[in-house]
């Protein structure tokens, strides 16, 4: 949901007048080609340096600031400086090592907001493939057939302008009644569907724009080859499409992670990252700095989701090439 | 080879025989059947094959509970559409005003654009909780900020790119001109990043909307379409969160259309092709 | 479709015309036309833009399909000759897969037709040599110069020895020196290889230097205005030519013969010169 611009572009024919995906996010962005180590040391040290210049904002407004914050009207502009409402950057931190609780047997926040993560990373990626497959079958099936993609494709491009997920509270009255034979809806099953259905999208429009993507050159060559339908699926069209498959899996990736925290939060699901975002929260009143302990959590999760996508970019780098020099 | 270029134009994807018209025809008809097969089979499950309320409401129920509840639907859509736009103006004007400041001083954009990248991939919703906090329970400002922040990234992004879509020829010619800084500005690169910006503020509405109802899951005051949804939901009344589900479809779909209309405005004496959206 | 008796022609084109359907009415590319290409003959295609050259070999190529009339490739519909694989064809852009190698390039037909892998490993080397990049096998496109790429295209064309050989204005991205020595690599090729060519060009003096005949084309609609038969050689000569030829009395003759053509009847301008953009 983050990209409706690839969904715009993906059709037809405007998909001809789009740049090569890939540099979208900039370049942080894993599309460079590695040899340029030296200069991404250099991006990573002044990414860091952006971070420390927030954090630093953050401690001089804390400092600055009037206690009970700036209020224009009737509506508070900038927050309290408390450190109920802001706790000192260091403190987020130290929390971090203490334990959950205060009893013994406690385990310390990071670990539990790491066990968190795991789970809510392993519906995403349960989501995430479920997409996948959905997402390229249904690029498939509108590359293949034209009238399909007269059909479908402007109910995929309409459906990223609105807010879908606005269902997911819905979805959580499916657990535990919805039963076909031994098959029993589980509640991480409404988690993990509606993390699929937000990564769908992005990766259908990305596959279709991919699988459409050959030259008419290339097409040419395979038709005067005799190459049937899937020689030239196998041989053109899924190499083609590498460069555009990417960047919507990483979009996809980001998207169900988006997708399983806020679904954990509206189903009420235990055990994900979603969840402690909310029962730390409202422990926050005498323990604020816990509550950013699952921020970062979903921070570095989303991070973790996108790099993944990221790394696969890396090892199907020979079919980037195109992608590298424009 | 004009004859070549028109195969290439045309013939490819348009099934054989078919002609130009067939092809515009379709293309309205076929979206319009998907739909229609669509809710005749969504009503078919429901009403024939017997799915129940829990599973998926009969799209009948539905509109009943929308003429129903009219009036709280209203003033949810309201609450909910002003956090969007309050987040969506402010998310757009820092997104612009940091990617000048951005394209102007490398530094800056060594230091953010890392950020940005990681802005763009995190959930920013997870914030919620903690600026309920910063901001106070009773305020609307937590969702606006968060609405800020989710449109702020992709206005930033394309604002960043179109600022540097300048083509070589045309700085040299500036340069020849001897033009001022802020000529430069005015009659090259707003121009030319002005597509950009319009498109990011395009995406941007759609990211608003989600993020303001979103946001409302994550707890706060009562009374938006998304903390209306859950309620509902959690008490049964399936039909009525469907039409709270349809409420904030249809609002997306105003911020969308409004924010594109406004692109073909501005965007009416620019090639359209030509843009690298 | 009668068997093929003795030397059947390499194409065969009689009464083809065609007409595109565009959104603003329908444009008449092609007037009917007759055009026999014989065994091992090299026939360039030569007009302005717009004259249908390229449409023709397309045609040929049964990349489009003619409004009326045949087309026939070795006695066969041009269907049945794509089919059988008759022909090998290069474009003006090398077109090769970016993602492949010089040699994965050059052995994609070769894999599409199911050939066995040893086989093919020597088939390509047979190739690079022929075309003088043995060296660069493992190298991407991206990595190679417009002229190099363009001789992989070649390479790729001649993969599994057609008898018939389609070019598009394969060397016109190409720069003159470049040009001129393709030329007469092209030459040596195809009197090693034997196979027909029909090879479309905007180039005077390259129609001149490769053909055995130049059909000189007109345009609005494409028809043959003449075609004209080079003195420079048979076939059994073609290994002759070389970059001496191309300062003799008899080419400069051969060219102003071409280029009267051309331009007879109507002012054509500078038409015939430009260089076409896909």
């Amino acid at each position: 949901m983050r990209e409706t611009e690839s969904a715009r572009a993906g059709r037809g024919a405007s998909a001809a007048s789009v740049s090569r995906p890939g540099s979208r996010y900039g370049p942080g962005g894993p599309t460079r080609p590695a040899r340029r180590g030296g200069r991404r040391l250099a991006t990573w040290l002044w990414g860091l340096a952006g971070i420390v210049a927030i954090a630093l904002i953050w401690e001089v407004y804390k400092l600055l600031g009037p206690a009970d914050g700036v209020v224009i009207g009737d509506a508070r502009v900038l927050p309290r400086t408390t450190d109920l409402a802001m706790p000192h950057v260091w403190d987020m931190i130290a929390r971090l090592g203490e334990p959950v609780t205060r009893s013994a047997s406690a385990q310390p926040l990071w670990l539990v907001i790491v066990l968190a993560a795991l789970s809510t990373l392993g519906i995403a990626a349960v989501g995430w493939l479920v997409g996948l497959v959905v997402g390229v079958g249904l690029a498939l099936v509108m590359q293949r057939w034209r009238i399909a993609e007269w059909g479908l494709l402007p109910w995929i491009v309409l459906s990223q302008t609105v807010p879908l997920i606005a269902f997911a509270p819905v979805v959580k009255s499916w657990g535990s009644r919805v039963e076909i034979g031994a098959f029993e809806w589980q509640d991480w099953m409404s988690v993990a569907l509606i993390a699929s259905y937000l990564a769908f999208f992005p990766i259908a429009i990305g596959a279709l724009k991919g699988l459409q993507s050959p030259d008419v050159i290339h097409e040419e060559l395979m038709r005067s080859y005799a190459a049937g339908y899937w020689q030239t699926l196998v041989k053109l069209r899924f190499p083609a499409a590498v460069p555009y498959l990417l960047p919507a899996l990483r979009l996809g990736a980001a998207n169900a992670v988006v997708g399983a925290v806020v679904a954990e939060v509206s189903t009420g699901l235990q055990g994900g990252i979603g969840r402690i975002l909310i029962q730390f929260a409202g422990q926050a009143s005498g323990d604020p700095a816990k509550a950013w302990g699952p921020i970062f959590g979903a921070v570095v999760l989303g991070l973790v989701a996108a790099g993944s996508v990221a790394l696969l970019g890396v090892i199907l780098g020979n079919y980037r090439r195109t992608e590298e020099a424009s | 080879m004009s004859a070549g270029a028109v195969t290439a134009a045309t013939a490819p994807g348009r099934p054989k025989g078919m002609g130009p018209r067939t092809e515009a025809t379709l293309r309205i008809v076929a979206p319009v059947a998907v739909g229609l097969i669509v809710l005749g089979i969504w009503q078919f499950l429901v009403s024939v094959v017997g799915v129940s309320d829990y599973l998926l409401p009969s799209p009948v129920s539905i509109i009943e509970e929308l003429i129903a509840s009219w009036d709280s639907i209203v003033q949810a859509t309201l609450i909910t559409g002003t956090n969007a736009l309050i987040g969506l103006v402010l998310g757009s004007i820092l997104g612009i005003l940091l990617a000048a400041v951005a394209a102007r001083w490398r530094p800056i954009d060594r230091m953010s654009a890392p950020v940005v990248a990681m802005l763009a991939v995190v959930p920013i919703v997870a914030l919620a909780p903690v600026l309920n906090s910063m901001f106070g329970a009773d305020s609307q400002f937590g969702r606006q900020a968060i609405a800020t922040l989710a449109s702020f990234v992709p206005v930033f992004l394309n604002t960043l790119r179109g600022f540097r879509q300048t083509v070589p020829v045309h700085r040299d010619l500036m340069r020849a001109y001897a033009a001022s800084s802020g000529q430069v500005l005015r009659t090259l690169t707003l121009p030319t990043a002005r597509p950009f910006i319009l498109t990011g503020i395009r995406i941007a509405s759609s990211l608003a909307v989600i993020s303001a109802l979103v946001a409302e899951y994550f707890g706060g005051p009562r009374g938006g379409l998304g903390s209306l949804i859950s309620t509902s939901a959690a008490s049964s009344q399936y039909a009525r969160a469907w039409a709270y589900v349809v409420a904030s479809i249809a609002l997306g779909l105003v911020f969308y259309l409004a924010t594109l209309g406004l692109e073909r405005l501005l965007q009416r004496h620019t090639p359209q092709a030509r843009r690298r959206p | 479709m009668s068997e093929p008796v003795t030397q059947v022609a390499a194409v065969e084109v009689r009464g083809v015309d065609k007409v595109f359907e565009t959104r603003s009415g329908n444009v008449q590319a092609l007037e009917p036309i007759d055009l026999t290409v014989a065994a091992g003959e090299f026939v360039s295609l030569i007009g302005p833009s717009g004259c249908g050259k390229s449409t023709l070999m397309r045609l040929v190529a049964d990349l489009d399909e003619p409004t009326a009339g045949t087309v026939e490739v070795f006695g066969k519909t041009s269907r049945r000759a794509r089919l059988d694989q008759e022909y090998g064809i290069a474009f003006q852009q090398a077109g090769l897969l970016p993602w492949r190698t010089v040699a994965g390039n050059v052995a994609l037909p070769l894999e599409l037709h199911g050939e066995a892998s040893a086989a093919r490993a020597s088939r390509i080397a047979e190739l690079l040599d022929m075309v003088g990049l043995a060296d660069f096998a493992d190298r991407y496109p991206d990595q190679l110069s417009g002229g190099m790429q363009q001789r992989v295209a070649i390479a790729r064309a001649l993969a599994e020895r057609p008898r018939l050989l389609l070019m598009d204005e394969p060397f016109g991205a190409l720069d003159e020196m470049t040009r001129e020595k393709m030329q007469t690599e092209l030459v040596r090729i195809s009197a090693e290889t034997g196979a027909a060519v029909v090879f479309v060009t905007h180039s005077i003096p390259e129609a001149v230097f490769l053909s055995d005949r130049v059909v000189v084309m007109s345009p609005r609609p494409g028809r043959i205005r003449e075609i004209v038969a080079m003195r420079l050689g048979a076939e059994a000569e073609r290994a002759e030519r070389t970059e001496e030829l191309r300062e003799e009395r008899v080419f400069f003759d051969m060219v102003t013969a071409v280029r009267e053509a051309l331009h007879g009847g109507s002012p054509i301008g500078t038409g015939a010169r430009g260089v076409e953009t896909r």
